[in-house]
C-alpha cells in the first residue's frame, strides 16, 4: 500500500517539476543533424574533419584559440589524418615565438608539428579588447563544455536571424541568435555561404560549413573517440562471454547444494 | 576452520611456520563457512573491494601525470586525455569508477538495512561501514575538485563555505581550510594530498570491516543464526565463483559507461577551466551527493542545514539501537517492510530534488522528504519494533529451502 502510494507521489512530483523546467527554459532545443561519430560504432568522417580544419583556420582562428591541440594531432590516427607533409606545411603557415637564442633574444620561427595551435591573442585581455569585452573562449574542448554538445555548437553557428523579435533588446556588439542563452550572444554571424573555398570541391553552403567545423571540434574535444569505441566493443564482448562461462560454472558448483 | 589447512609443499611449510599467512588466507578466503542461502545482494561486498582497488591503481597512475597547480591542473588532465598512453582510459575508469563505487555502496547499505545485518552481533561491522561511507564521501568530493573545472571550483567553494556557519570561529576555520582568503591553488594542493591519502585509510577500515564480519560470520536473507556445517558451504568455490560472476556483470555496466558514454554522469561545465570571476548558473554536486545536498538546502538556516546534512549520515551509526525489533530480516517483518520501501523512495526523491533548484514546489517536497528521512530512523524504527507482530521464523535456514519431498522425509525421520 505505502509502497504504491509513494511511487505515485514520486511520479506526481516528477510531472509537476517537469512543467516547471520547461516554463523557465531560456534556451531552445538545438537541431540534431546526423553525426557520423554518434552511436556505439560511430567514427569520424576524415574528409569532413579535413574540411572542418579548413573552416576553423580560415574563419574561427582569427578569434578563437585551440590551446590543447598540436599540429601533430592532425596526423594522428582517428583524426583528420592529414599526411605528415600536409600537416608540416599547415603548421609552417603560423609563426611562434622561440628562443632565447645565443644572444639572449627571443625570435619568431615558423611553427612545427610539435607546437600547439597558435593563438590569435597574446593574452586574454587582448582577445577581450578586440571583441568588445567578450573573450572568444578556447575551442579545444568546447563540444564537451556545453550541454547539447555538437548539436548545440552546430545550431549556434546557424542560429542567426535578421528579424529580431519584439521584446528582445540588444546592446552594442550583441547579436540575436535563436539557440544562444537568452537568445543573445557577443559573437557575430561568421558562417556565410561560400565563406571558404573547399579544396576538395565540396559546395560551401552554410549548413555544410557548420557541420564540418563542428565535427572538427567534436574530434578535438575527444580525439581518442574511435579508439575508445573500438576497444570498448572488444571488452564488452569479452565480458559477456566470460559471464556466460561463469554462469554455467556457478550453476555446476551449486548443483548439489539445496538452497 | 583454519585448522583444516595443512601446508603441502616445503616452501609453504617453511613460510607458514614462521608467518602463518597462508593459513590465514586459506581460513578466511577458502574454507570460511558461509551461509548457503545468500542471494546476489550479498555480492556487493566483493564488488566494493574491486572498486576500491580499481580506484587506487588508476589513481596512482593518474597521479604520475597530474599537476596540482591552479594554473596547470586543467591542462594536465587534458594532457592525460590526449598524450599519455591510454590516459583517456585511466581517467574515464577513475571518474566513472567513483560513480560505480557509490552505486555499489548504496546497494550494499540498502541490503544491510533490509536484512537487519546491523543487528546484534554485527553492530560494529555496520558502524565501521558508516565510517567507510563517510571517508568515501570526503574522498570523492576532493577528487572532483582536482581537474579544476568550473564545477570543481564552485563545488569546493559552496562546500568549504559551509564551515563559515560555525558560530564565532566560522571565518577562521574556512580561512584555515583554504590556506588563503578564498578557494585557490592552496586548497587544490591540500585536497590532492588528502585525496591520495584517504583511499588507504578506507583500505584499512575495510580490513577491520571484514575482520569484524568474520567473527560472527555473514548474516543471511532469513536473518537467523546458522548451524555450521548443515547450513553453510565453504567460501571457495561456492561464493568465489558467484561473486566473480556478479562482478563481471557489474563490469559490463561499468565498461558501457567508460567506453560508450564516459561523460554522461559528469557536468559539461567541468570542461571549462575554473574561473573565480564567473559563477555558473547552477552549482550541482555529483549525482551521488544529491540526496544529502537536498537535505542541506531543505533547512532555511545555513548552520541548521549543515547540522541536518551531517546528522543524516551520523544517524546511520545509531541504527543498531534505534531498531528495537529482535527479528533481523524484513522478510519476516510485514509492517516494517512497507516503511523500508518508503525510505528508499524517499531517498531517491531527495536525490532528484537535489538536482533541481530549491524553490517553490521543490523546496516544499524537499522539506517533506527530509522530514520523513529523519522520522524513519527516530520514530518509525523504534516504534514498529514494539507494535509489529513478525511472521514466524523458520527453525533453521535449511528448513525453508527443503523441497516438499525432503520436508516429508525429514518429518518422517523425526516421527
Ligand atoms: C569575430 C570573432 C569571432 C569569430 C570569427 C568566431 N567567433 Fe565564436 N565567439 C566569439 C566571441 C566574442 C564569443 C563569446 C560570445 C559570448 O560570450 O557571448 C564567441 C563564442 C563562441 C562559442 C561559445 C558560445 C557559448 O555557448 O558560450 C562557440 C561554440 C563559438 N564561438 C564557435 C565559433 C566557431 C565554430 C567559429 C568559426 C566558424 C567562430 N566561433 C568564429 C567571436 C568569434
Ligand atoms: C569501501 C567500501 C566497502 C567495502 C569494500 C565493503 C566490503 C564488504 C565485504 C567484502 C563484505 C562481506 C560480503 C558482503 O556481505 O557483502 C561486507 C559486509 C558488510 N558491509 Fe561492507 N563494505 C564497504 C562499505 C560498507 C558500508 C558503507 C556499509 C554500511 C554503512 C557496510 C556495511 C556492511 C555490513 C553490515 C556487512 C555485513 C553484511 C552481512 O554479512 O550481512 N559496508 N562489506
Amino acid at each position: 500500500m505505502i509502497k504504491r502510494l509513494s511511487i505515485f507521489l514520486l511520479l506526481l512530483a516528477h510531472t509537476v517539476s517537469m512543467s516547471f523546467v520547461f516554463a523557465s527554459e531560456e534556451m531552445h532545443v538545438p537541431m540534431q543533424p546526423d553525426w557520423s561519430f554518434q552511436g556505439p560504432l560511430g567514427k569520424f568522417d576524415r574528409a569532413e574533419l579535413q574540411r572542418g580544419y579548413q573552416v576553423y583556420t580560415e574563419v574561427c582562428s582569427s578569434c578563437h584559440s585551440m590551446d590543447l591541440v598540436s599540429y601533430r594531432n592532425l596526423v594522428q590516427e582517428g583524426g583528420p589524418e592529414f599526411s605528415e607533409k600536409q600537416a608540416k606545411a599547415m603548421a609552417a603557415m603560423f609563426e611562434v615565438e622561440a628562443g632565447p637564442d645565443a644572444d639572449g633574444e627571443m625570435f619568431m620561427r615558423p611553427a612545427i608539428l610539435s607546437d600547439k595551435f597558435v593563438s590569435p591573442w597574446k593574452n586574454e585581455q587582448e582577445g577581450r579588447i578586440s571583441n568588445g569585452g567578450a573573450y572568444p573562449p578556447d575551442l579545444s574542448v568546447m563540444v564537451k563544455a556545453r550541454s547539447g554538445g555538437a548539436d548545440y555548437v552546430y545550431s549556434l553557428l546557424l542560429g542567426y536571424e535578421d528579424e529580431v523579435p519584439e521584446g528582445i533588446i540588444l546592446d552594442d556588439g550583441v547579436y540575436y541568435n535563436v539557440y544562444a542563452k537568452n537568445q543573445r550572444i557577443a559573437m557575430p554571424q561568421v558562417i556565410y555561404e561560400d565563406g571558404v573555398e573547399y579544396t576538395d570541391g565540396t559546395a560551401a553552403t552554410e549548413v555544410q560549413m557548420a557541420k564540418d567545423v563542428t565535427a572538427f571540434l567534436a574530434w578535438s574535444a575527444e580525439p581518442k573517440l574511435e579508439e575508445r569505441k573500438r576497444i570498448g566493443f572488444k571488452v564488452i564482448v569479452y565480458l559477456i562471454i566470460l559471464s556466460f562461462l561463469l554462469y554455467f560454472t556457478n550453476k555446476r558448483i551449486w548443483r548439489d547444494t539445496s538452497h | 576452520m583454519s585448522d583444516d589447512y595443512e601446508p603441502q609443499s616445503a616452501v609453504a611449510k617453511w613460510i607458514d611456520k614462521r608467518l602463518p599467512i597462508i593459513t590465514l588466507f586459506s581460513g578466511h578466503l577458502m574454507q570460511f563457512p558461509t551461509p548457503k542461502n545468500l542471494n546476489y545482494w550479498w555480492t556487493f561486498g566483493g564488488i566494493l573491494t574491486f572498486c576500491l582497488i580499481t580506484q587506487i591503481i588508476t589513481g596512482l597512475v593518474l597521479a604520475m601525470h597530474y599537476i596540482a597547480d591552479a594554473n596547470l591542473a586543467f591542462a594536465s588532465v587534458e594532457h592525460i586525455m590526449r598524450d599519455v598512453n591510454y590516459g583517456w582510459l585511466l581517467r574515464y575508469i577513475h571518474a566513472n569508477g567513483a560513480s560505480m563505487f557509490f552505486i555499489a555502496v548504496y546497494l550494499h547499505m540498502a541490503r544491510s538495512l533490509f536484512y537487519g545485518s546491523y543487528k546484534e552481533p554485527r553492530e560494529l561491522i555496520w558502524i565501521i561501514g558508516v565510517f567507510i561511507f563517510l571517508l568515501m564521501i570526503a574522498t570523492a568530493f576532493m577528487g572532483y575538485v582536482l581537474p579544476w573545472g568550473q564545477m570543481s571550483f564552485w563545488g569546493a567553494t559552496v562546500i568549504t563555505n559551509l564551515f563559515s556557519a560555525v558560530p564565532f570561529f566560522g571565518e577562521a576555520i574556512t580561512n584555515w581550510l583554504w590556506g588563503d582568503y578564498s578557494v585557490s591553488g592552496a586548497l587544490l594542493t591540500r585536497f590532492f594530498t588528502l585525496h591520495y591519502l584517504m583511499p588507504f585509510l578506507i583500505f584499512g577500515l575495510v580490513i577491520l570491516h571484514i575482520w569484524a564480519l568474520h567473527v560472527p560470520g555473514n548474516n543471511n536473507p532469513e536473518g537467523i543464526d546458522v548451524v555450521k556445517g548443515q547450513d553453510t558451504v565453504p567460501f571457495h568455490p561456492h561464493y568465489v565463483v558467484k561473486d566473480v560472476l556478479a562482478l563481471v556483470v557489474f563490469m559490463i555496466v561499468f565498461a558501457g559507461l567508460v567506453f560508450f558514454s564516459p561523460n554522461i554522469l559528469g557536468h559539461s561545465d567541468n570542461y571549462i577551466q575554473a574561473n573565480p570571476l564567473q559563477t555558473p548558473e547552477h552549482i550541482v554536486p555529483e549525482w551521488y551527493f544529491l540526496p544529502f545536498y537536498a537535505i542541506l538546502r531543505a533547512i532555511p538556516d545555513k548552520l541548521g542545514g549543515v547540522i541536518a546534512m551531517v546528522s543524516a549520515i551520523a544517524i546511520l551509526a545509531f541504527i543498531p539501537w534505534l531498531d528495537t525489533s529482535k527479528v533481523r530480516s524484513s522478510k519476516y517483518r510485514p509492517l516494517y517492510r512497507q516503511f523500508y520501501w518508503l525510505l528508499i523512495v524517499d531517498f531517491i526523491l531527495l536525490g532528484y530534488l537535489g538536482s533541481q533548484s530549491a524553490t517553490g514546489i521543490y523546496l516544499i517536497l524537499g522539506r517533506l522528504a527530509t522530514l520523513y528521512y529523519f522520522l524513519h530512523f527516530i520514530l518509525v524504527m523504534p516504534l514498529i519494533g514494539f507494535i509489529e507482530k513478525p511472521k514466524p521464523l523458520p527453525k533453521s535456514i535449511s528448513e525453508p529451502v527443503l523441497t516438499k519431498e525432503e520436508q516429508l522425509t525429514k518429518s518422517g525421520q523425526m516421527a
